[in-house]
């Protein structure tokens, strides 16, 4: 049987500068938006909550943050008064 | 590298990305019909835009050596109004005639609402009745775990629908899994900010493996990257994949899903 794996290369040479921006760039949308006063914004509530998930371990990691920031309901909603999502579930919404 | 653009919408594209994805060796676009970022005021409005993908826009690729496929449908942003969806879905099986229509799409649900499912489903009856092939659209977001489960719902309640003639795109790491598993197709869409970039679709690719899946820019009219599809397959070079895994995955792969429809001749 064929094997597909690829060849070994390193990753983290390969990704890590890439990583190491966006963990800053989150860190300073963070600082941005608490100097701003919006912290209590749900989208940011929802980030907070999701940043444990980075420190665990295991290797679905990206998968526990999307399920994190999902619609964990069930039933079509009744009409769309909207076209647009926000990229964080609102409870209440 | 040869690659195939299997999901890719030109109206909202200059001709000078034609150039650039014929320079960088695409050989196929394909183009599913969808919301065209405002909502039309009539069915007269689709038949124009229906006409566009079937006419005007194959001619535009081939002036660049790409040949140019399309699928048909009212996509679900203006699917809440089943009314004016309707009478879009009765144009559609003229439109199921022409020389680069391969099927049905992209259907499926935008924010999951009542009316959106209703339309869904006149869709897959359609493609149903004409033994279309599918190509489905998942919602946006936090809308897209809750979408990809009613949509796979409602294509298994059709039982002369197969598996192997629906790709369900625009899946994530917390949707394939399910969609694999059901045994449809998969689509990754490659954009800047939402969907997937291509580290991730890549990570996607080894831990899923290659087979009934495949990558695309989606490239519109908002932020999308009409060479995502190419940058994607050069990293996976600089991951180690070899050219006959990037051959299976952005030429092979999409070349076996459309070839289902006699009329895709590359």
């Amino acid at each position: 049987m064929k094997d597909d794996s690829p060849t070994i290369v390193n990753l983290v040479d390969l990704d890590f500068m890439d990583a190491r921006a966006r963990l800053l760039d989150l860190a300073s949308f963070l600082d941005r938006v608490e100097r701003a006063g919006q912290m209590d914004d749900y989208r940011v509530s929802a980030l907070l909550e999701a940043l444990p998930l980075l420190t665990n371990a295991g290797p679905d990691r990206a998968e526990k943050i999307l399920l994190s920031l999902s619609d964990p309901t069930s039933e079509p909603i009744a009409e769309a008064h909207t076209k647009g999502a926000a990229g964080a579930w609102e409870a209440n919404s | 590298m040869k690659y195939i653009e299997p999901h890719a919408h030109m109206v909202s594209r200059t001709t000078a990305d034609y150039e650039a994805m014929a320079l960088a060796g695409c050989k196929v676009i394909s183009e599913p019909a969808f919301w065209a970022g405002y909502d039309r005021s009539s069915e007269q409005g689709f038949h124009d835009y229906f006409s566009l993908l079937t006419g005007f826009e194959p001619q535009r690729a081939a002036k660049f050596g790409i040949k140019h496929f399309t699928w048909m449908c009212i996509n679900p942003k203006e699917a809440e109004d089943v009314g004016l969806a309707n009478a879009v879905i009765d144009l559609i099986p003229e439109f199921l005639k022409r020389d680069n229509v391969l099927g049905i799409g992209e259907i499926g649900l935008n924010k999951n609402s009542r009316n959106e499912l209703e339309v869904l489903e006149r869709h897959i009856d359609l493609a149903d009745q004409h033994d279309q092939l599918i190509l489905v659209h998942t919602p946006h977001l936090e809308d897209k775990l809750k979408g990809t489960r009613l949509i796979i719902d409602a294509l298994k309640n059709f039982s002369n629908i197969t598996t192997d003639r629906v790709i369900i795109d625009h899946v994530e790491e917390h949707t394939v899994g399910m969609v694999k598993d059901a045994g449809f197709w998969a689509g990754m869409t490659l954009y800047p900010e939402s969907k997937l970039t291509a580290r991730r679709a890549i990570d996607i690719l080894e831990k899923f493996g290659t087979d009934k899946i495949w990558m695309n820019s989606a490239c519109d009219w908002g932020v999308s990257e009409p060479l995502a599809t190419p940058k994607a397959a050069r990293m996976m070079a600089q991951r180690g994949h070899s050219e006959e895994m990037l051959d299976k995955v952005f030429y092979q792969n999409p070349k076996e899903f459309m070839s289902q429809n006699s009329k895709f001749t590359i």
